[in-house]
């Protein structure tokens, strides 16, 4: 067999991008493009009494002005697309643009059509709202509280769902040996991939054809849910989204801005085009995390973890985003247990309307904030009966020979060894070493620390049967079609919708692993509803394991029709007709062989195929998975923090990570590099924060703290290799597991390194004054 | 405002462009929207990003932090000039190979900003690329091989006499510094 799947391959969608080439949303000009502006609500809470566009109107270049009431009987609500089962989930209506009320700051509320960005910006400057404005409540613990400001009228307590699962009992925790009680608070952050979201339409009222290129990683759910909003015939709307600038969660929800752009198109005949800037990215472009945790551990004295209780207050924002009621739900109750041998958890989550900016999947969604409030409880614990938080660790993980493994929340997890793993990953950092130096520096003054975390994660979003169990209202299911050209060149349609994970080229090698041919012979369309027959996107870590798989299995269909072929032009039965390298072979008789690309022709040429198979050589896949797959490892990070100032610096992160087989190792390192960047993101620097008014104070770059390239040292990776048998190609995600584990390896080492000043938690993210204030105050904060 | 439109000359890439343009008009919708050289992309609005980065008379400069007005007269260099598919620059061949990039929009400014900086330091040290990239924000790669990329790039840089980084397509003629200059239109 040819070799290419596991080797580094040079990625093929770079040449277009070094050069400048690539084709981002922004990007398509079309004749006769008009621009759209949004006007957004300066208020967290406002009645809206009356709105004048009159001046507006009457500026140059200014085509059309939209308010709500102008849309509200023109545009469906923007629905939300994840229902949790039993949550009394609350769904009141999502307006494109607010109608009477606006309900945190950025909410639209007019929209411009001018013929330059320019004027568009400008007039907005020329509407007049005149606005009531009404308390505002931002804290989602707050907006629980009698008498706090209600946003909605469906939801008079702002609880927007209430959703719990798990086995664990008042009773467990009474006979403990050992409780750990805490509160945390995982902070609101903003995705900020670079791209910012964008969106064109053109509408052609002769065919009532309507084509939206937007920032998606999900462009068929886009179509989907698009169509309800706009009422237009599904097939009439083509969803275009092939280079998409990152995405990171922030770019699965379908937005109001986008339809509104449409509605634009339709309703003027001319070709519109809508781009938020950073600010508006801010402001109204998803959030992540913010979440409120009351947590409970319960233990022996010897390091066994009986249990673990979680209540969760996650701030939903001002309306339900598409994909947001499943993040502190499903994602992240379901896995609260994580690799530990838990038998009783418990898991209670509020969903709670607040005035602000909504909230959905942010890489990992879900997953890092159930490993974060795990892993510090881990780390609680140890320090609470004097173990080694290592030794913790391993007296708890899951055996290698006790998969699959089936945890209290349900889930089955495929396969594992999370013990190698960790074992690796300690050898790596000399762990032991590592804690004979720490005592020798802190002999001298020097606070250094380690963090060890070990995770799992739940990837391969996932069998369509338990997506609708688990309320979300699409399929997860994946579609591929391989089309093979008389050349023997192969064109490969993929519902999964890559947006920097490089599956351009990882699906190539996956065919030219099993067609032997070249991995440039092989092209990768992704990302338009037109070419692609249909496709649930990416995110949830399963463009590999579901759609690869998909891919797989449409292969092995072209690869049987080559070999029928074959094995009528070498004039031997198909069983006896083996193939390698790209040729087919008659068994036992290596000298009488043809080529793929031979197969290729007689496909197409049709002149003499064996009986009763068609022409051409084509095969499409909609492939299910059998279940979820999880991806697995332990990451590991030194710090040394600056007593004086609070400084943190990071001197190592070390990690050993397990997706299953690794395709392509050199785009699985860099996966892992941006992830451990986000998670460590989280831990020491990014956070969103709301006045008490809901004015968004860190409102853009200036305020928010991206990390840089100087913060870091290299990071030392490596992979360890346990096949997933729930996919033929044995493979797991990988593009979330750095987020996942790196935030609480960095704050469970800088926890470490203040030890000796009893300082048991700082809030995220641990700024040097934050970790500096800890110190003085010491053991008194907790 | 629009009304106050002013006449200017520059060269992008190497061709020549007169433009009547809005005074506010920024160097980066300018090269976008009026010459359609979408290379350049715009990823904030407080020049933090580093996205919309271009040389501007050999110099890494953030086109969104310049009025085009600012740039009469000047050279400009953006990604599409930097070096063609079949003749890479040394940073673009980088990036490749050392996969400097996951999504690419951050990509053409990143690039531009460590061709400037291999322009005034070939040679750097890792913290002085690091230190060189404080200008830029990449969300995908955690910068590690940006790191790698630009490494190589140095590598491959001359000791003693560094590369120009601004390489006119490699059709250009190359007789004389007023030939490097062709006029708008002419396919390069």
């Amino acid at each position: 067999m040819s070799t290419v799947f596991g080797q580094v391959v040079k990625r093929r969608e770079d040449p277009r991008f070094i050069t400048g080439r690539g084709q981002y949303t922004d990007d398509v000009q079309l004749p006769g493009m008009l621009y759209a502006a949004i006007l957004r609500s300066p208020h967290a809470h406002a009645r809206i009494i009356g709105i004048d566009v009159e001046a507006a109107k009457r500026a140059p270049g200014v085509v059309a002005v939209y308010t709500g009431r102008d849309l509200a009987e023109r545009m469906g609500s923007v629905p939300t697309a994840w229902i949790p089962p039993e949550s009394d989930l609350k769904t009141p209506p999502h307006r494109a643009l607010a109608v009477d009320k606006v309900r945190y700051v950025g909410d639209g509320v007019a929209m411009v059509i001018a013929d330059t960005r320019y004027a568009a910006r400008d007039a907005l400057d020329l509407i007049s709202v005149q606005y009531e404005v009404l308390p505002a409540v931002v804290n989602q613990v707050e907006a629980m509280e009698n008498g706090a400001p209600v946003l909605h009228a469906e939801a008079p307590d702002n609880v927007a769902f209430h959703w719990q699962i798990g086995n664990a009992t008042d009773e467990v925790f009474a006979q403990a040996e050992v409780v750990v009680r805490h509160t945390i608070r995982q902070q609101r952050l903003v995705p900020n991939p670079m791209e910012p979201r964008a969106s064109v339409a053109q509408y052609n009222p002769a065919t009532g054809e309507l084509t939206v290129w937007v920032t998606s990683q999900n462009p068929h759910i886009h179509r989907f849910v698009l169509s309800g909003i706009l009422g237009i015939p599904e097939h009439r709307l083509r969803v275009v989204a092939t280079d998409v600038g990152g995405g990171f969660g922030a770019k699965i929800a379908v937005y109001p801005d986008e339809a509104l752009v449409a509605f634009a198109a339709m309703d003027l005949g001319r070709p519109v085009k809508w781009t938020e800037d950073r600010r508006e990215h801010f402001l109204v472009t998803t959030h992540g995390r913010d979440h409120v945790e009351e947590l409970e551990l319960a233990g022996t004295r010897d390091g066994r973890i009986q249990a673990i209780r979680v209540r969760a207050y996650a701030n939903m924002g001002a309306y339900l985003s598409t994909a947001a009621p499943g993040v502190p739900t499903i994602l992240f109750g379901l896995i609260v247990p994580g690799p530990y041998t838990i038998p009783y958890v418990g898991v209670d989550v509020y969903g709670v309307f607040t005035n602000t900016t909504p909230t959905d999947a942010y890489r990992g969604a879900g997953r890092p904030e159930a490993t974060y409030l795990l892993e510090r409880m881990v780390d609680l614990y140890a320090r609470e009966i004097r173990m080694d938080p290592v030794e913790v660790r391993r007296r708890n993980l899951i055996p290698a020979d006790e998969f699959p493994y089936h945890t209290p929340t349900g889930l089955e997890y495929d396969s594992g060894n999370y013990h190698l793993a960790l074992s690796r990953a300690l050898d790596m950092a000399d762990y032991d070493g590592f804690r004979r130096k720490q005592q020798e520096l802190r002999a001298q003054g020097r606070h250094v620390g380690v963090g060890v975390t070990t995770y799992v994660e739940i990837c391969g979003l996932g069998p369509s049967q338990v997506a609708g169990a688990v309320g979300f209202q699409g399929g997860l299911w994946e579609s591929s079609t391989v089309r093979v050209h008389p050349t023997g060149k192969v064109t490969v349609f993929t519902g999964s919708s890559p947006h920097g994970q490089g599956e351009e080229t990882t699906f190539a090698q996956i065919v030219a692993d099993k067609l032997g041919v070249l991995v440039e012979d092989v092209e990768v369309v992704h990302g338009d509803t037109a070419r692609i027959s249909m496709g649930w996107g990416t995110y949830g870590s399963r463009t590999t394991p579901v759609a690869g798989s998909a891919l797989a299995v449409a292969l092995d269909r072209v690869l049987e029709k080559a070999r029928r072929i074959a094995a009528h032009m070498l004039e031997v039965s198909a069983e006896d007709v083996e193939c390698e390298d790209g040729r087919f072979y008659a068994k036992g008789a290596k000298s009488r062989s043809v080529s793929f690309q031979d197969v290729a022709l007689q496909a197409h040429l049709a002149w003499n195929l064996p009986q009763g198979v068609e022409p051409s050589l084509e095969a499409q896949a909609f492939y299910d998975p059998a279940n979820f797959t999880y991806s697995f490892g332990t990451h590991i990070c030194m710090v040394e923090v600056d007593t004086d100032t609070g400084d943190v610096r990071i001197d190592r992160y070390i990690a050993v990570d397990d997706c299953g087989r690794v395709i392509n190792p050199m785009i699985a390192e860099g996966q892992v590099h941006g992830g451990i960047v986000q998670g460590i993101g989280q831990a020491l620097w990014e956070g969103a924060v709301y006045d008490e008014q809901g004015q968004l104070v860190t409102g853009t770059l200036m305020d928010y703290a991206m990390p840089k390239a100087r913060f870091f040292p290299n990071f030392e990776t490596a992979f360890t290799e346990t096949p997933s048998p729930h996919n033929p190609l044995g493979v797991k995600g990988i593009g979330e597991t750095g987020t996942i584990a790196a935030t609480p390896t960095v704050v469970n080492a800088v926890l470490d390194a203040l030890a000796p000043f009893g300082v048991r938690e700082i809030q995220m993210p641990l700024t040097p004054e934050r970790v500096w204030r800890s110190i003085q105050e010491g053991g008194q904060r907790s | 405002m629009e009304g106050s439109k002013c006449a200017i000359t520059l060269s992008v890439n190497g061709t020549s462009y007169t433009r009547e343009v809005e005074a506010r008009l920024l160097l980066v919708h300018f090269l976008r929207d009026e010459l359609g050289l979408t290379g350049t992309h715009v990823g904030c609005d407080t020049s933090q990003c580093g996205a919309c980065t271009v040389l501007l008379d050999g110099k890494a400069v953030k086109s969104c932090t310049v009025l085009a007005v600012q740039a009469d007269g000047c050279e400009v260099t953006t990604i599409e000039g930097l070096g063609r598919i079949d003749k890479l620059h040394p940073v673009q061949e980088g990036f490749w190979e050392k996969h400097g990039l996951q999504c690419g929009f951050c990509t053409p400014g990143v690039i531009m900003t460590a061709a400037g900086l291999l322009n005034e330091n070939p040679h750097p040290t890792e913290e002085e690329i690091r230190e060189g990239l404080e200008g830029v924000i990449c969300r995908c790669t955690g910068y590690q091989n940006i790191v790698r990329a630009i490494q190589y790039a140095a590598d491959r840089t001359p000791e003693v006499e560094p590369e120009p980084a601004v390489e006119v397509a490699a059709s250009a003629p190359t007789g004389g510094a007023q030939e490097l200059t062709r006029q708008e239109g002419e396919d390069a």
